[in-house]
């Protein structure tokens, strides 16, 4: 099945890959440039070899930087899943109301990302903001902007509300095709709503969420706009993920060096990750397949 | 015309699909692919179709090399065990759809779909959605989007398996006289000995990825080459019990027969003995049958007839039985055998002797 | 263990049936004996899915009861029915091994282990996976799946029936002597009550001891399998069993006597004055060709079939179809064809007319 009867495919992918060679390697190679140089601006760089490297894996900057970000991934991950799952669990199976699930789900996937920071950023504010004004009149003492677990709070609600909807549509998806029969027998087995979650409609939905998780994962890891919007990072660094950090370091400090050495170890990093996701999902394909 | 395969084989990650295979296809016949789920019939046809590579041997149409080329630049047609039909358009543009990709103009376009049509016995429905109609009407449709084009090859991968038993029956007739009106080479998979009958013509019987005998339908199931083919060819399963031939006679288990007819030229030694359901009997049918002490396991009624499922010793027996039998299970049976009914196979396997009937039996159909 | 009544059953999709067509099971009163085997038989959409969905409580009926021995189970969930069901396709617990597949409706009723693991190694031997125990059911071919599935059916003794929906669809004809003698080795062995719906005739003729002919929402009759060969009360009956169907020809009937086109056939019995369109019916395997007895036939086609041949020809315009014997030469001088007076069926309307005997 997947031997080519001709190779006239290739000319039409060529196109993307001379695209795809300008927006993504040629940029790639600079940054490449950037880490193994130093440069003081007018076109003038020094070799410095893998120094930056060094500078950037033992900088306590990063570390920290990245235990926040593993962090965030990590809380927003146990959330969502679960949450997804439930969701999809629970949503009607046919008719009007399902449809109308469906749309209402798919409403936040559709709004840009820094219009959601920005309606966040409002919606916590305790002046102006819906969400801050009540919790303050409830007597309790909420401002993202000063307190770093009311920030932590505000960012992690934010991402819930904007993606667990793509959790929950893609394991509604798993569940759809799950014929009937199998909820009769289970029905006649006297299985237990934990026996059939667990052993129907779990390992049916497992390989559209190992692509969810996936999915969740990258987002999360680079997750950058939202938590500039609302946060900027803060309140000091309590914010500060991955790719804020990398930003502040180069456009904020113009520290070119280590910034493309760190965001050459970052692509690194989701690149090997995506890479175990990937092999596990086939594998678990081919079992399927025997 | 012919499709001629040489020296085929397919293997797929070290395994083999297809064993190395020679077949010539001639022009305006039937060819059955005939053997159980797994077997290679699928990927035989895709071999055919183009739509897989083999992975040796070369694949000609009229004489000319079409290995590597594309499906589609092939004229040919495929139907599938699911019924393939486009669920938005009408019966009528499903049938015209092959028609328009090649770009005949409107008016042979509508002879050609309403000559199909009628022959199908789709016309009272051209203007219908195919999910509006019934398995049997679907899979018509199915059939004359493939015919249509006029393909030189029609290829059917078990066309009637989902379909009811009764319509199953319908098209089984309707489908060797759409053959003959095409005049294309039609190749038919099946699962079923009794559907390779019906349609007659040709049958290749396949046994895990090795076509085990090619020939016309009725030599195939009357003097199959080997054990394989005479097992994939009978449903019920074919009967066997070993037996030996000393000089004059052949001993099969308790009873001993003259070596008479080709019996008679084997050398002696140990042989294994077979014989179709429907030739076991209840009474004895001839001076020459010979009697079995059998244990009856269960016994099932088709209404007209009686299966006994047998033990003779270590071999389960089914026996096909005219009449309705009502006999207990688990009692203890004669039945009879008439040695002209026996094909005896060697060890290898290989036909060693056909049964003597067949043989007469085909000279009457030539 | 129980008898299932259905009393004036009938069920409709439509939340407002008004009329007949809007019925998709026409209603209906029928008995299921305890430790029967049944076959429910019918082309697809003739109701007897719908009414497999009802006895095991899939489906509640738009009206009448459902009965398990006295007690009315209408409005009871499939669950407190206890009774077992084998579908279409293969329904196992990809993730759990061969045996926790069979032993897991045991433990959902919390069932003693030991008793489980004694009675999954019978049924494992009864369905000859003993060797495959240990395995994780995912990975198996479709015929080891449906035996698993088969497996779950037979596990708990204590079941009220064990219904079965087109089980061997996806199974090879091979194997499928060899899980329908099984079904029947069980039937025996335990006696449970069994209902297997199927479209295949063979399966339902072969399976059961009551086989029951459904067309359009409506039982058409219930009988043997040799009542329903020889003596079909309906002529669709006659089509739907027999492979090919019953013949059915055109006539009038007049005392022991019909009339095709003219021409005479003798009948086995004597019939009163009949009204509505006559038909006889005859089944090809007592119709045989001769040299000049009975009707004129001209032969279309023959068809080998292996143990016999099928002769499709036209008697007096009217298609015939003749099964001979294999083996019998069908020579040029064979231009007629006679029937059993015995085995003719005599119909007016489509249904079958009781004749008396003839003296």
């Amino acid at each position: 099945m997947n031997k080519t009867q001709n190779n006239k495919a290739w000319f039409l992918v060529l196109p993307v890959l001379v695209v795809v060679a300008f927006s993504a390697v040629l940029p790639l190679m600079t940054v490449v440039n950037y880490a193994l140089n130093d440069t003081f601006g007018n076109n003038q760089f020094f070799w410095v070899g893998l120094e930056w490297f060094e500078e950037m894996v033992t900088s306590s900057r990063l570390h920290d930087a990245l235990g926040r970000q593993i962090l965030f991934s990590a809380i927003i991950l146990a959330i969502e899943v679960p949450l997804g799952i439930y969701i999809a669990l629970n949503m009607p199976k046919s008719g009007f109301w399902a449809s109308f699930c469906l749309v209402l789900m798919s409403l936040p996937l559709l709004i840009p990302f820094n219009v959601v920071g920005t309606i966040w950023q409002i919606f916590g504010r305790v002046d102006i903001g819906l969400l801050g004004h009540t919790l303050a009149a409830l007597g309790i003492d909420y401002n993202y902007t000063n307190d770093p677990f009311d920030a932590w709070m505000t960012v992690i609600v934010m991402d819930v509300w904007h993606w667990t909807s793509l959790v929950a549509l893609l394991a509604y998806a798993g569940l759809q095709s799950i014929p009937q029969a199998y909820y009769q027998a289970a029905k006649i087995d006297q299985a237990s709503r934990w026996a059939v979650f667990r052993y129907i409609e779990l390992p049916k939905m497992q390989g559209v969420l190992l692509i969810a998780i996936l999915l969740r994962f990258m987002d999360s890891f680079m997750i950058y706009t939202e938590p500039f919007v609302v946060t900027g990072g803060g309140p000091g660094n309590a914010t500060t993920f991955l790719s804020i950090d990398l930003v502040k370091m180069a456009i904020g400090q113009f520290d070119l060096g280590p910034a493309a050495a760190f965001s050459l170890m970052y692509f690194l990093v989701i690149l090997l990750v995506s890479w175990v996701f990937f092999t596990v999902m086939t594998n678990l394909d081919r079992q399927e397949q025997k | 015309m012919a499709l001629e395969l040489q020296n085929v084989s397919r293997l797929v990650e070290g395994r083999v699909h297809i064993h190395l295979t020679s077949l010539t296809l001639q022009k305006g016949t039937m060819n059955v692919l005939l053997g159980p789920t797994l077997s290679g019939k699928t990927s035989l046809m895709r071999l055919m179709a183009g739509l897989d590579a083999p992975t040796t041997g070369r694949i000609l149409w009229d004489g000319r090399d079409v290995t590597g080329m594309r499906v589609q630049d092939r004229k040919v047609a495929m139907v599938y065990q699911q019924f393939i039909n486009y669920p938005g358009l009408t019966v009528y543009e499903n049938i015209a759809s092959p028609l328009r990709i090649m770009g005949r103009d409107a008016a042979s376009i509508d002879k050609a779909v309403r000559d199909t049509a009628e022959m199908m016995r789709l016309t009272p429905m051209l203007q219908r959605k195919p999910l509006e109609l019934s398995g049997g009407q679907q899979q018509r449709c199915a059939l004359a989007r493939a015919l249509v084009k006029g393909a030189g090859l029609v290829l059917l991968d078990e066309p009637l398996a989902n379909l009811d038993y009764k319509l199953r029956e319908e098209l089984r007739i309707e489908i060797p006289r759409i053959f003959e009106a095409s005049g294309a080479i039609f190749v038919y998979a099946t699962t079923e000995p009794e559907e390779a009958l019906l349609l007659g013509g040709n049958t290749a019987a396949l046994h895990e990825g090795r076509v085990t005998q090619f020939g016309p339908t009725p030599q195939v199931y009357r003097q199959p080459a080997d054990m394989t083919t005479a097992r994939v060819f009978s449903d019920p399963p074919m009967n066997f019990l070993p037996c030996v031939k000393t000089f004059a006679q052949v001993a099969l288990g308790e009873a001993t027969t003259p070596a008479s007819g080709a019996f008679a030229d084997l050398p002696d030694g140990s042989y294994t003995a077979g014989f179709r359901a429907n030739h076991l009997s209840l009474q004895p049918h001839s001076a020459h049958a010979l009697p079995f002490r059998c244990k009856l396991g269960v016994t099932e009624i088709t209404g007209s007839e009686t299966f006994l499922h047998l033990s003779h010793g270590a071999d389960t027996w089914v026996g096909l039985v005219h009449g309705v039998q009502n006999l207990a299970d688990g009692d203890e049976v004669t039945v009879w055998l008439d040695p002209a009914h026996v094909y005896l196979f060697d060890a290898a396997g290989q036909l060693a002797a056909p049964a003597a009937y067949a043989q007469s039996d085909l000279k009457g159909a030539a | 263990m129980a008898q299932i009544t259905l009393k004036n059953l009938a069920h409709s999709y439509s939340p407002n049936p008004s009329k007949d067509a809007d019925f998709a099971l026409k209603e209906m009163d029928h008995v299921w004996q305890d430790g029967g085997a049944y076959a429910l038989l019918g082309s697809s959409g003739c109701g007897k899915t719908t009414l497999l969905n009802i006895i095991s409580g899939l489906l509640r009926p738009s009206q009448g009861r459902v009965l398990f021995g006295d007690r009315d189970v209408t409005d009871a969930a499939t669950s407190e029915r206890n009774i077992a069901q084998v579908f279409q396709f293969p329904v196992v617990y990809d993730t759990m091994t061969v045996r926790d597949n069979l032993a897991f409706p045991l433990r959902n009723r919390g069932m003693d282990p030991k008793y489980i693991a004694d009675r999954v190694q019978a049924i494992a031997q009864m369905i000859g996976m003993e060797a495959t125990l240990n395995r994780k059911a995912q990975g198996l071919t479709a015929d080891a799946k449906q035996k698993i599935s088969l497996g779950r059916g037979m596990v708990r003794e204590d079941v009220n029936a064990i219904l079965f929906d087109e089980p061997l669809t996806v199974i090879d004809p091979h194997m499928k002597w060899e899980l329908r003698t099984q079904l029947k080795k069980l039937h025996r062995d335990f006696g449970h009550t069994m209902i297997y719906v199927t479209h295949d005739q063979t399966e339902a003729l072969t399976f059961a001891d009551k086989v029951v002919v459904m067309y359009d929402g409506r039982v058409v009759q219930m009988g043997t399998p040799e009542e329903l060969f020889e003596t079909p009360q309906h002529t669709f009956v006659g089509y739907f069993i027999g492979s090919p169907g019953m013949n059915l020809l055109f006539a009038q009937i007049d005392g022991n006597t019909a009339h095709v086109q003219g021409q005479a056939v003798a009948l086995g019995a004597s019939y009163a004055p009949l009204a509505g369109r006559t038909q006889i019916g005859i089944r090809p395997e007592y119709t045989r060709l001769t040299a000049g007895e009975g009707l004129p036939v001209s032969i279309k086609r023959v068809e080998d079939v292996g143990r016999h041949r099928l002769i499709r020809a036209e008697v007096l315009g009217q298609p015939l179809s003749i099964v001979a014997p294999e083996g019998q030469e069908i020579g040029a001088d064979l231009t007629h064809v006679a029937f059993a007076p015995e085995k003719i069926n005599v119909y007016a309307d489509e249904w079958r007319v009781q004749g008396e005997a003839a003296r």
